[in-house]
């Protein structure tokens, strides 16, 4: 009897069943990954991108913790409608220092990668606490709890861990992290080494209260200082080209 | 494993050869329609991945040199384009002149709720409405920093304190209780004044002595009967219009501590045609002057 190939061949012998599903499955990795070794690098030249101030680390931190990126994504798509109402779309540059980054998937709530800004912290603080005392159409749960003081012992451990994995933290700005937060959370306070390390990190009493740094000073500073890194009026179409 | 491969005398078709206990099982074929249609999309994903970015034919491209980011971004160019010689007129133009023209206050009003519900509602509220806590209703006559088209305009592009913008509007109202200006029993009285210059007094001995206090501290900015002044964004305190609530702890809460609002400078995001429909849009929410 002739050998005849057919669907009946390939489910009955295992191993060119198994070598036929690895071929197929590869196609749409390498569909993925090969035009990839064609470019030097995906991510954009631009400038303005820096690590995270302390503070605003621990508050992305706590942005981790909290799971906000089960509701909230922070990735803009190049598309129209997102563009009208988000702004420039999001640029790989600008999660290179995020381990894990927090593009997310869902968007229940609005994309917040360009939320910096665009409300008061005191918008934030109350909008944080309750919801729906400043949207009442909001299904957001509240975090009033975020009104704790906040942890910061293991910053300088948070700092070490990023720069094992290529953040570019300096033995200067872990040895003065506990200052510098402290420095961020306290408009009074002297912020010229702040400012020298962590450019255009906006001081501030985020949570509305004085005394002791919260979780709520943290989580607002990140919130704030989201997607404001780049300048786009100075960005050229040069410099946003993956090549 | 398949014992007989027969013809169903029924359907006409082969069995699998198969059989348990007499049960025979139908190898029916795939039909034709689905057949071909499957091929169809294994050739349409051939051509797909020469023609857009899979195999790597020019850089990250295929053929067509198609990205996403460009698609996007010609896509957004195309619609401002689209939308230019009315975004131009309305940028030269002033709101007031804006309003006056039928068309292009048309146009802004439409334009300006789309960057509202974006950029303002969530203070000011989906229909201007507010939020107690320091939100103010746009869509009533009393304004703290002035209720006229350019004094929106103003507002909106600098922004109230406004952290990055030197231009904000800002003033500072001092901390009665916080820093010492105020006791107490001073601020309970203050408060009770504040409230019967719109009527609303529970406690009129109160009230009565608060009016020493009201002119020795407050005058100066909210004026003699509590008209309150937009030039430096002094609420008029002798309406019924409250910014936290027409409640004495509220109030007496902010004479000891005031809150004051902050407004992000929308001069820096929004493009001044956008910011001119905004102005109108909001002036016509009920209570522009």
């Amino acid at each position: 009897m002739a050998f005849k190939f057919s669907h009946g061949t390939i489910e009955r012998n295992l191993i060119l069943l198994g070598v036929l599903s690895l071929i197929t499955v590869s196609i749409g990795g390498l569909a993925q990954i090969v035009p990839l070794f064609t470019v030097e690098s995906t991510i954009e030249r631009v400038e303005g991108i820096r690590p995270y101030s302390p503070l605003e680390l621990m508050g992305r931190e706590i942005y981790v913790r909290e799971g906000c990126y089960t509701c909230h994504s922070q990735m803009i798509r190049p598309f129209r409608d997102e563009a009208e109402r988000y702004g420039h779309y999001s640029l790989a540059a600008e999660s290179v220092f995020d381990h894990p980054f927090q593009w997310g998937s869902k968007r229940t709530g609005p994309d917040l990668a360009r939320v910096g800004g665009r409300y008061s912290d005191d918008w934030h603080a109350q909008h944080l606490r309750s919801p729906r005392a400043v949207v009442p159409e909001s299904i957001m749960p509240p975090y009033a709890f975020l009104d704790r003081p906040l942890d910061y012992r293991r910053v300088q451990a948070s700092m070490q861990t990023l720069r094992a994995v290529g953040v570019p933290y300096t033995d200067e700005m872990i040895a003065n992290a506990n200052a510098d937060l402290r420095a961020q959370a306290n408009p009074e306070a002297d912020a010229s080494g702040l400012n020298n390390r962590y450019a255009r990190a906006r001081q501030g009493n985020f949570d509305g209260h004085g005394g002791e740094v919260t979780e709520m000073d943290a989580v607002i500073a990140y919130l704030q200082m989201l997607g404001t890194l780049v300048q786009f009026r100075d960005v050229t179409p040069e410099q946003l080209r993956q090549q | 494993m398949p014992t007989k491969i027969e013809k169903d005398a029924i359907s006409g078709t082969d069995t699998t050869g198969h059989e348990w206990d007499g049960l025979k099982e139908l190898n029916t074929p795939l039909p034709r329609w689905w057949l071909y249609t499957f091929y169809a999309t294994i050739v349409f994903a051939a051509v797909w991945v020469v023609l857009y970015p899979a195999i790597p034919i020019r850089g990250l491209t295929g053929v067509l040199g198609y990205t996403a980011r460009e698609a996007g971004t010609a896509e957004l160019a195309e619609a401002r384009t689209r939308a230019e010689p009315m975004m131009a007129r309305l940028r030269a133009a002033t709101p007031a002149q804006i309003a006056a023209d039928p068309d292009l206050r048309a146009y802004a009003i439409a334009g300006g709720r789309v960057a509202f519900a974006n950029n303002c509602a969530a203070c000011h509220g989906a229909g201007g409405q507010g939020a107690t806590g320091g939100y103010p209703t746009l869509a009533d006559d009393d304004w703290l920093w002035g209720g006229t088209l350019d004094a929106i305009r103003t507002t909106i592009t600098h922004g109230i304190r406004s952290p990055d913008d030197e231009e904000a509007r800002t003033s500072v109202m001092p901390r009665f209780l916080g820093d010492g200006m105020l006791t107490r029993p001073q601020i309970h009285d203050v408060a009770q004044h504040v409230l019967g210059l719109s009527g609303l007094a529970t406690d009129q001995a109160a009230a009565q002595r608060g009016a020493a206090v009201f002119a020795e501290n407050c005058v100066s900015c909210h004026g003699d009967q509590g008209e309150g002044n937009a030039e430096l964004g002094a609420a008029r305190l002798n309406d019924r219009i409250w910014l936290n609530g027409p409640d004495t702890r509220a109030i007496e809460a902010f004479i000891a501590n005031p809150r004051l609002g902050v407004m992000p400078a929308f001069g820096q995001r929004l493009d001044a045609a956008t910011i001119n429909m905004l102005a109108v849009y909001v002036h016509s929410l009920g209570g522009g002057r």
